[in-house]
């Protein structure tokens, strides 16, 4: 079918989405084997500790996914809006919904001197989408609609429910080096001596381990962060059917637009020739900020999108 | 969306259903026999555009073939706008009594974009109605979910709530209305109403 060669999947975004997210889970049972063998090893009334933690854990995590929408509106100090308040927002999402088929999420505005989007909530059904003013004065129509249609990819592909179970694992890692650092201080008080040898010496595997399992779950949560917000970008433009629009609201959002001048080159005084000067001065590849970041460098953002215009641009056959 | 799609962060474009848009000639014949709306004998296609060539090559084969069907039958051709959320609209007028052929234009329109793989862009299509009293009504048909609802603009952005209500309850069974009233959006200002 001819629609199905248009709109195929990125086959390697997909397979390192993949890899990433088996290595999580690899973690995740490595973490959970080492602990079962503690508890084994030492016969240890301190597995108590894990279903603790384990308990906390979940229900903070399943506590911020629930209230994710109203967290992050009041973090972001957002009120929600009316179709009569913001004709213009509301319209844009109207079409995209329809466009996409998904139910319309709540739309709210946050007063904020920075240009952002975001969407959150625990289902399509509770999302809600909201965007700064400072987005919505700086961008055009068409490319406010490339950020909204984003937005709504994460909200399709489910990314805070994803990005909720992912961090699981990081939050009982933190909350376990945590139980285990004050266990040490604190720990086997009334205890016998060589219990209490046992219990230190359980404690600090305990600590090691969590530290461990934490580092390397966090800079996987963050990979996979990254490769669902290129597949939140892929999916915007073909949505729109406009990738440039998106390209140039990333562009302009990311403050580099500020290089691209406008002034007529015959026009430029000789001292403007500084402003072109590297127009990106982004952390150098395999660093460590490119690592721990949440979001793709800008380059690789538009490296992207220039896939999607050409698959979009191809001719069917 | 399956599981592995969600887990692997992409969603499939969503295709269009065509064939309910048929519906309407005989649901036109219900509107009017039960609230007075006649159709105006325009209508019109509203899709996003995507841009580079390939796209404006289909547009362009579609609007040459519609001139020169809606020609030969006294039609007038087919024009084409932009509205300030940057979709297309390319609006048929044919004569009142034309509704068969305005529907097939319609349809022509639509096939002609699946056909060469643009089918999710299609947004929705539109058919004007008025009454003796020059109230304005359009049947807007949803391409990804193949269900109509009406829409009857009012002046100054509002609309007739209660007009809707009654032509969904005229015409009941003839036409898949949308059930889910969230879904009702409005199309200000949408050519050829």
């Amino acid at each position: 079918m001819a629609a199905r060669t248009r709109y195929a999947p990125d086959r390697g975004l997909t397979v390192r989405m993949t890899a990433t997210m088996f290595l999580l889970g690899l973690v995740f049972v490595a973490f959970i084997a080492a602990i079962i063998g503690i508890g084994t090893a030492y016969n240890a009334s301190d597995a108590a500790i894990v279903l603790f933690a384990v308990v906390i854990g979940g229900g903070f995590a399943i506590g911020s996914l629930f209230y994710s929408d109203k967290i992050a509106l009041r973090t972001a100090g957002a009120r929600e809006v009316t179709p009569e308040q913001a004709p213009e927002l509301h319209g844009i999402v109207d079409r995209l919904c329809a466009l996409a088929d998904m139910p319309k999420p709540r739309v709210a505005i946050a007063h904020s001197n920075m240009p952002n989007a975001f969407a959150t909530g625990r289902s399509a059904d509770h999302a809600v989408l909201c965007v700064t003013d400072d987005l919505m004065r700086r961008l055009t129509p068409e490319e406010l609609e490339g950020v909204i249609a984003h937005e709504m990819s994460h909200v399709a592909h489910k990314d805070v429910q994803v990005m909720t179970a992912a961090s699981f694992l990081a939050i009982i890692a933190a909350l376990l080096i945590r139980f285990a650092f004050y266990g040490e201080l604190f720990g086997g008080g009334g205890r016998g001596r060589g219990n209490n040898q046992n219990a230190a010496l359980l404690m600090f595997a305990l600590m090691a381990i969590s530290i461990v399992v934490y580092a390397v779950s966090f800079v996987l949560i963050r990979l996979l962060s990254r490769y669902r917000e290129l597949s939140a970008d892929r999916s915007g433009a073909l949505l729109t059917g406009q990738p440039s629009a998106l390209k140039s609201a990333l562009v302009k959002v990311s403050g580099q637009m500020s290089r691209i001048p406008n002034n007529d080159l015959r026009t430029a005084k000789p001292m403007n020739a500084f402003f072109f000067a590297p127009a990106m001065h982004l952390a150098p590849k395999g660093s460590l900020a490119a690592i721990f970041s949440t979001h793709p460098s800008l380059e690789r953002r538009l490296a992207e999108l220039d896939k999607v215009q050409a698959q979009l641009n191809r001719r069917a056959g | 969306m399956g599981f592995l799609d969600t887990l692997l962060g992409r969603t499939k474009p969503v295709q269009p259903k065509l064939d309910d848009l048929f519906a309407l000639p005989s649901a036109a014949v219900t509107l009017e026999a039960g609230a007075g709306f006649k159709p105006t004998g325009s209508g019109s296609v509203c899709f996003r555009p995507v841009e580079g060539r390939s796209f404006a090559d289909v547009q362009k084969d579609v609007t040459e073939l519609l001139d020169v069907s809606s020609g030969a039958e006294g039609g007038l051709p087919i024009e084409i706008t932009k509205d300030s959320y940057g979709f297309t609209w390319l609006v048929s007028s044919r004569l009142s009594d034309q509704l068969d052929a305005l529907v097939t234009d319609l349809h022509a329109v639509n096939s002609s974009l699946v056909d060469n793989g643009f089918g999710p862009q299609l947004l929705c299509t539109l058919v004007a109605f008025k009454d003796d009293s020059e109230r304005r009504l359009a049947l807007v048909y949803l391409f990804k979910r193949g269900t109509f609802y009406p829409f009857a603009p009012l002046s100054g952005e509002r609309r007739d709530n209660a007009l809707e209500l009654q032509v969904k309850g005229v015409i009941g069974d003839d036409l898949k209305f949308e059930p889910d009233l969230a879904r009702w959006f409005p199309v200000w200002g949408a050519p050829g109403l």
